[in-house]
């Protein structure tokens, strides 16, 4: 990354409180817990992890969605991180957020037409005239026929949904655009189409995307570079060749390890990561993946390793790699 | 097909059809499926394409709209739809066969314990249960004796063991909500197996889970199933886990079985267009991406003939006419198709 970066997340954190009986809060849910990482313009960075991990907080985050507790979003040199959406200004429209489920995020109530006009009123101060156009363009750009304008969401497919919920964003024409699990729920032969659609988009629009997504297979065919998050920070990352070539974490490898292979050996067979991930409210002293880790040692209960570079980009938070 | 006796279950030429506000959805037109003992079977297919209903209507669980029964579901040797309800529910559903659903939290009841639930489990449907217990509304009032209470207690212990759920004894008290995910479809694994059954029906169990969870949970069931000589019909519509722990496939595109064939061959040899590109749709380096043009038909309104028709390049004037019969490839590998892909296909 040569370029000034676009974005550049540093130190960020984000808590919940956790309550327990009676509402007492009890601790707190580190969703995130400092997270650093830069996207340079034009890049798609793949943001993967587990459920619970904070890969969905912190697509909201940096869309203003939630405040953060900490760091700093610096977006086109500005810090944005204490305000909100709507704080936000002339910055908002160019940093957007897309729904894990289009199909839930739009009005049940309203057509698609009002759907997509609505973001362009509370942006733009352009008139119904050249709205219309702009919406009519962009629908075409995704795919769906101006005809689908006076329909409602229940009336499109799962894919269709999709369609209204990227063009509902492309309209304001944003540079960085969050796509948080852009094709889960779909099945494969819709979703290779939502990806070549992706795709065509970054290029018509030069959009930089932060992808999130659970699917390994997925990240890999769409992203430049992939961030692994594991119970609220970034464990690794690395070039997506590189990370897919050599992964250096322990949990990257696990994770890397349980993508079935058709043709390949079983992984029912290999796969021997045991455990399942601690309780985010008490989690372990020193390195947070030590308890399911096949190579933790005494010290990694003592420190709680730093992201470090490694070599050509590539950074991972464990004292062994 | 393999001789008549050889499976435990047969499915022949089933039809079922809801009854919707739209008209009359034929969900399941005509499919064919059949397990053999200890065997894993895949069920494979897109949303929409009938495997949910095609496992529910062998479990006889269909919604109350479902309409017009043709066909049968043979099992170990007698026809379910034919047999009386009552003693499908006392005999089969629950012993027999039982089943695994994709959401555990969904089948708990929040507010017991799991262990009362997994003994309540035991009290209808434990192996060591005999015929002369009151059925029925009687049975309701009747006491669980009091031997084979605490026989149930050891048997359901063992198994939490068996699936690996940390300290069993203390899970018995814990409710639904106090466990994890991977912890309740280990448990829902364990209620599965309890009663002895020879099939279990499995309806995209890890679908809700992560990826490494999701591992260990289709690496345990494959084992227990193997280790007790279960027969498993495992619905997915992932075909990666298909790959993982099925013996054999079946694909299902809205509601006809288009192919069968022993895990290997079907990734190896597929025949079937549809098939063919659903194996090319899935997301793999260094391939180019290529989505089945058109969408799965309405099935209220089906394309007669193959249902592929409309979205297959090969299709001719046959394949709109007339649903193509099953063809026979050699080594138990099955398709239904006028034009099958031939040569070596897919990579």
């Amino acid at each position: 990354m040569n370029e000034a970066p676009l974005l550049r997340v540093e130190r960020l954190s984000r808590h919940f409180p956790a309550r327990g009986l009676l509402g007492w809060r009890i601790g707190d849910v580190r969703a995130l817990d400092g997270v650093w990482f830069k996207v340079a313009p034009g890049e798609t960075l793949g943001i993967v992890g587990e459920s619970g991990c904070g890969k969905s907080t912190l697509g909201k985050t940096l869309a203003g969605i939630h405040r953060p507790d900490a760091g700093r979003i610096v977006f086109e040199g500005e810090d944005i991180a204490g305000r909100s959406a709507s704080e936000r200004g002339a910055v908002a429209p160019k940093l957007q957020y897309c729904y894990q489920d289009p199909g839930n995020s739009l009005d049940p109530r309203w057509t698609i037409r009002r759907s997509l006009n609505e973001p362009l009123i509370v942006h733009t101060a352009l008139g119904a005239g050249d709205r219309d156009a702009r919406i009519r363009d962009i629908l075409q750009q995704v795919g769906l026929p101006p005809t689908h304008l006076d329909l409602y969401p229940h009336e499109l497919s799962g894919g269709q949904q999709r369609r209204v919920g990227l063009a509902r964003i492309l309209t304001l024409h944003p540079r960085l655009v969050v796509l948080d699990e852009p094709t889960s729920g779909l099945d494969v032969s819709v979703q290779a189409a939502v990806l070549k659609l992706l795709r065509r988009l970054q290029q018509a629009f030069s959009l930089t995307y932060l992808f999130i997504s659970h699917d390994l297979s997925v990240v890999r065919m769409m992203c430049d570079r992939v961030a692994v998050m594991y119970l609220g920070r970034i464990v690794e990352i690395a070039s997506t060749e590189a990370l897919f070539a050599g992964a250096k974490h322990p949990y990257t490898q696990s994770l890397l390890s349980a993508i079935p292979a058709i043709g390949g050996r079983r992984v029912t067979d290999t796969f021997a990561l045991a455990g399942e991930p601690p309780d985010p409210v008490q989690l372990p002293s020193g390195c947070r993946f030590r308890t399911r880790c096949p190579r933790a040692a005494a010290m990694c209960a003592q420190t709680d390793p730093a992201l470090r570079p490694i070599a050509g980009g590539q950074s991972a938070a464990c004292l062994f790699a | 097909m393999p001789v008549p006796g050889d499976n435990l279950l047969e499915v022949e030429n089933l039809r079922v059809s809801f009854g919707t506000e739209h008209g009359t959805a034929k969900v399941l037109d005509g499919v064919n499926l059949n397990i053999r003992p200890s065997e894993i079977m895949g069920l494979v297919g897109e949303s929409g394409c009938g495997k949910s209903t095609l496992a529910n209507a062998i479990l006889g669980i269909l919604a109350d709209n479902a309409r017009h029964q043709s066909g049968s579901i043979r099992f170990a040797g007698k026809d379910l739809l034919a047999m009386a309800q009552r003693r499908v529910e006392s005999e089969v559903r629950g012993r027999s066969i039982t089943f695994i659903p994709q959401d555990p939290f969904g089948s708990f009841n929040p507010l017991f314990p799991i262990g009362t639930q997994a003994m309540e489990v035991m009290k209808w449907k434990s192996p060591r249960r005999v015929a002369r217990e009151k059925p029925g509304i009687a049975g309701l009032f009747s006491r669980y004796p009091r031997a084979r209470r605490r026989a149930d207690a050891a048997a359901v212990l063992q198994m939490l063991r068996t699936v690996q759920i940390a300290r069993p004894e203390a899970a018995f008290g814990k409710l639904p909500h106090e466990l994890s995910g991977g912890q309740r479809q280990r448990l829902m694994i364990a209620l599965a197996l309890l009663p002895q059954p020879q099939l279990v029906i499995a309806d995209e169990p890890t679908t809700a889970l992560d990826a490494t969870i999701q591992m260990q949970i289709l690496k345990l069931l494959k084992r227990l199933a193997k280790e007790r000589e279960v027969s498993v019909l495992f619905t997915t519509h992932d075909l990666g886990i298909a790959y993982e722990i099925c013996d054999r496939i079946t694909v299902l595109y809205a509601g006809q079985e288009v192919e069968t064939a022993p895990v290997d061959d079907f990734f190896r040899r597929p025949h079937h267009p549809y098939t063919v590109r659903l194996l090319e749709s899935l997301p793999q380096p260094g391939r180019e991406l290529r989505e089945i043009g058109g969408q799965i038909p309405v099935l209220v309104d089906p394309p007669a003939g193959c249902r592929f028709h409309p979205r297959c390049s090969r299709a001719t004037e046959q394949c709109r006419a007339e649903r193509p019969a099953v063809t026979a490839l050699g080594g138990g590998h099955h398709v239904r198709c006028y034009h099958p892909i031939t040569g070596t296909g897919h990579p």
